[in-house]
């Protein structure tokens, strides 16, 4: 990979391996399924006045701890006022992480990654405008954040652990977690 | 006529604290601190919500690192309503409250 950099005509522009933009779509669409599946389950339970205007949304937090942590409660004492402002925002919330995660692999199908031929070599040079930064910064934030809650990585301590973890599995999620942030912080340092 | 300068008979009760006349607005954004966002990101996203100068985004990005919350914006509850909504689409860990609690 070759980190995101600025165009001088505007922009910015990094390199990535067909195996990594593979890895992004992939991990991009199960934070997308996760979001997807959410926002399917408690439809039973709501208003049909507050569906049909768009309103109602489900006023419990979700079980599965990386929803839970993507979609957080905005009232930390008080759990009538966190139901009421879920009830009334998650949905939006939850489509507008669906669209970056989804803006981020249409950028990297756009870019030329195919799906179907894995073993292709060349490499995948993504552009991104303004609106496309925000798309990748958020969706790589949100993904950062699922592997984070999968590895349980608590405090700083935690990630010093991972580092000497013999568990394989736990070893490779722990090396994309920070790729992940080697990425995401190119971006942002493009941005200056 | 009215003669003005007759002292008014009326007295002005001082307020019991000084709170209770207070402008402020009562609610705060609270951002806590996480170990996975980067401290670059979330300075990224002072400056660019909130428009704060790049000097003030680190300090409180440091505050929320340090002491492992700072508020970063106090106003009515519909606004910081909004701007935890915003920070969440970010991915930044917020809440809202009372100032006072």
């Amino acid at each position: 990979m070759r980190p995101f950099r600025r165009r001088r005509r505007g922009g910015v522009f990094a390199v990535f391996e067909p195996g990594e933009a593979h890895l992004l779509v992939s991990l991009s669409g199960q934070v997308v399924e996760l979001l997807k599946d959410r926002s399917g389950t408690d439809a039973a339970d709501d208003d049909p006045l507050a569906r049909q205007i768009g309103l109602g949304g489900p006023s419990l937090p979700p079980e599965d701890p990386v929803l839970r942590r993507l979609l957080p409660d905005a009232y930390r004492d008080d759990a009538d006022d966190a139901a009421e402002f879920r009830r009334f925002t998650e949905r939006s919330l939850s489509s507008s992480k669906v669209n970056s995660a989804e803006s981020l692999i249409g950028s990297l199908l756009d870019a030329g990654l195919g799906l179907a031929d894995v073993d292709e070599s060349e490499p995948i040079e993504v552009e991104l405008d303004a609106e496309g930064v925000q798309a990748w910064l958020r969706s790589l934030n949100d993904i950062r954040l699922s592997l984070a809650v999968r590895l349980g990585i608590e405090d700083d301590d935690d990630l010093e652990l991972l580092a000497h973890s013999g568990d394989d599995t736990i070893g490779a999620m722990t090396e994309i977690y920070h790729w992940l942030g080697y990425v995401q912080e190119s971006l942002v340092d493009a941005l200056d | 006529m009215v003669d003005v300068t007759t002292p008014s008979s009326v007295e002005i009760h001082k307020p019991e604290s000084l709170e209770a006349v207070e402008l402020e607005d009562p609610w705060v954004t609270l951002v806590w601190n996480d170990p996975v966002n980067l401290m670059s990101y979330v300075a990224y996203v002072f400056r660019s919500y909130f428009g704060y100068t790049d000097e003030k985004a680190t300090e409180l990005m440091l505050a929320v690192h340090h002491e492992g919350k700072a508020v970063v914006a106090s106003g009515s509850r519909e606004e910081m309503e909004r701007h935890v909504q915003a920070m969440h689409e970010y991915g930044l860990w917020a809440t809202l409250q009372r100032s006072g609690q």
